[in-house]
């Protein structure tokens, strides 16, 4: 069973403008992965090279904040990506 | 009919600027990727349809967009510049922008490189649509001592220059950090800074951890470089290893700092800069908030200013090391973006007219055929 992605709209042009989507996996990771096959691209922009999270970007898992890839995803959540923007 | 084509890349997106051939009236369009910062934007003299934009935004992660239609339609690279993965207890760096892109040599006509912040180099086999780190450069056993890192935004790699008689031979520049030079294909890389000043380090004859603002190799004699300098305005002519300081003949009272600087596309003999205030904290602002460029027709034994339709006081823009362009005609077109939303015009620098105002912070120009 999916969980629900909601896709903050500067990364929406990746999701063919859809503020939802559902994607799969146990874990961040596999959830982003999943995510990064169906909307190629967007991983990056959220992810460095490293796999750490990028400075400006926040994920949720329901009303979690995100520290870890490898923290748990179960059936049913809801992943918010959510993008930090400050200034002109 | 002949179209001139200006692309703008700004803080918040890129622009044309277009006229016919002939025409004094220019259209500007766009923006497209609206709210983007766009770093460089650079079409390809090997396949003039393709161009390569580098950008980003506030919060998302950086990425390289190509187009094979002169910029109608973009598609975002499969792979963009990125570090190779370091392991579990370095302390790795990570692209936070892509900075520059230049073509590889003409033999190679599906190579590109990248240059990012924090200083990196990139390669492109395909078109930039993947992207691969240049070891020699990157994990290069010196490179944590070129790369000074000491800027407020992290150190730049720039200039990305490729010798059009030799693929392997390279040129790069990091800002702060110094100019490299490879005549491997970038397996290998030396500092090339002597008679350089870095009036910034405690040793003034410090091989490396220079400030070079812009590096351009002259097209038709690639043993000529000019350099615009954190530090002074420089000339070499290769194999010669130590670079002059033709910034010591401009006006004492203009100085010789600034960020970019433009070659003639046939007489090596010609360039123009367009000097900042370098005094006291660096306003980096026009000198006097009187804007000019000045010019050289003997390779910086004398300059001569060019202010011809600039505006004569209280203009505090600065024009930074990509935002300033020429095109291929024997008088050349001269151009100028600023951080004050503003494109100047001229042909050969002997009068300005501004041909777009009211735009986002300009970081660079491109010239397209």
């Amino acid at each position: 069973m999916a969980c629900t992605v909601r896709v903050a709209s500067p990364l929406r042009s990746y999701t063919a403008g859809a503020a939802s989507v559902d994607a799969v996996g146990h874990d961040i990771a596999a959830v982003l992965a999943d995510l990064d096959t169906n909307y190629r691209g967007i991983r990056f922009r959220m992810i460095d090279e490293h796999d750490r999270i990028r400075p400006h970007i926040r994920l949720y898992v329901n009303h979690d904040a995100v520290t870890s890839l490898q923290q748990a995803v179960h059936p049913g959540d809801t992943l918010h990506l959510i993008c930090a923007l400050s200034g002109g | 009919m002949a179209q001139d084509t200006l692309w703008i890349g700004t803080r918040k997106g890129a622009f044309t600027l277009r006229r016919d051939t002939g025409n004094r009236a220019w259209k500007l369009a766009g923006p497209q990727f609206l709210g983007h910062i766009v770093h460089h934007v650079v079409q390809d003299p090997r396949d003039p349809r393709v161009l390569v934009m580098a950008a980003r935004t506030g919060h998302l992660g950086p990425t390289v967009y190509r187009s094979t239609d002169r910029g109608r339609r973009w598609h975002e690279a499969s792979r963009p510049p990125a570090f190779a993965k370091a392991a579990a207890a370095a302390k790795p760096r990570a692209v936070e922008r892509v900075f520059w892109l230049t073509p590889a040599h003409p033999n190679e006509p599906s190579a590109w490189y990248a240059g990012s912040s924090p200083a990196g180099l990139f390669r492109s086999e395909d078109g930039a649509d993947c992207w691969h780190p240049v070891a020699g450069f990157n994990d290069h056993p010196m490179f944590p001592k070129w790369s000074a890192g000491a800027t407020p935004d992290g150190e730049f790699l720039h200039s990305i220059l490729v010798d059009p008689r030799d693929p392997r031979h390279l040129y790069l520049a990091i800002s702060i950090g110094g100019v490299f030079e490879s005549t491997d294909g970038g397996r290998d890389w030396q500092p090339m800074n002597a008679g350089c000043a870095a009036d910034f380090l405690p040793d003034p004859d410090a091989p490396f951890g220079h400030d070079p603002h812009c590096v351009a190799m002259h097209p038709k004699h690639p043993d000529r470089l000019y350099q615009q300098n954190h530090c002074g305005i420089y000339r070499i002519d290769r194999p010669a290893t130590r670079w002059e300081r033709i910034g010591a003949n401009m006006p004492k009272s203009i100085g010789d700092i600034g960020f970019p600087i433009v070659l003639h596309p046939q007489d090596p003999e010609v360039a123009w800069v367009c000097p900042m205030d370098g005094t006291a904290v660096w306003p980096r602002t026009s000198v006097g908030g009187k804007p000019a460029v000045y010019m050289t027709v003997n390779g910086g034994k004398s300059w001569r200013r060019q202010d011809l339709g600039l505006p004569r006081s209280q203009a505090w823009f600065t024009v930074l090391r990509q935002a300033m362009c020429r095109d291929e005609r024997d008088r050349p077109s001269l151009y100028f973006g600023t951080t004050g939303g503003e494109v100047w015009a001229s042909r050969a620098g002997e009068r300005w007219r501004c041909i777009a105002r009211h735009l986002p912070e300009i970081y660079c120009l491109a010239v397209a055929h």
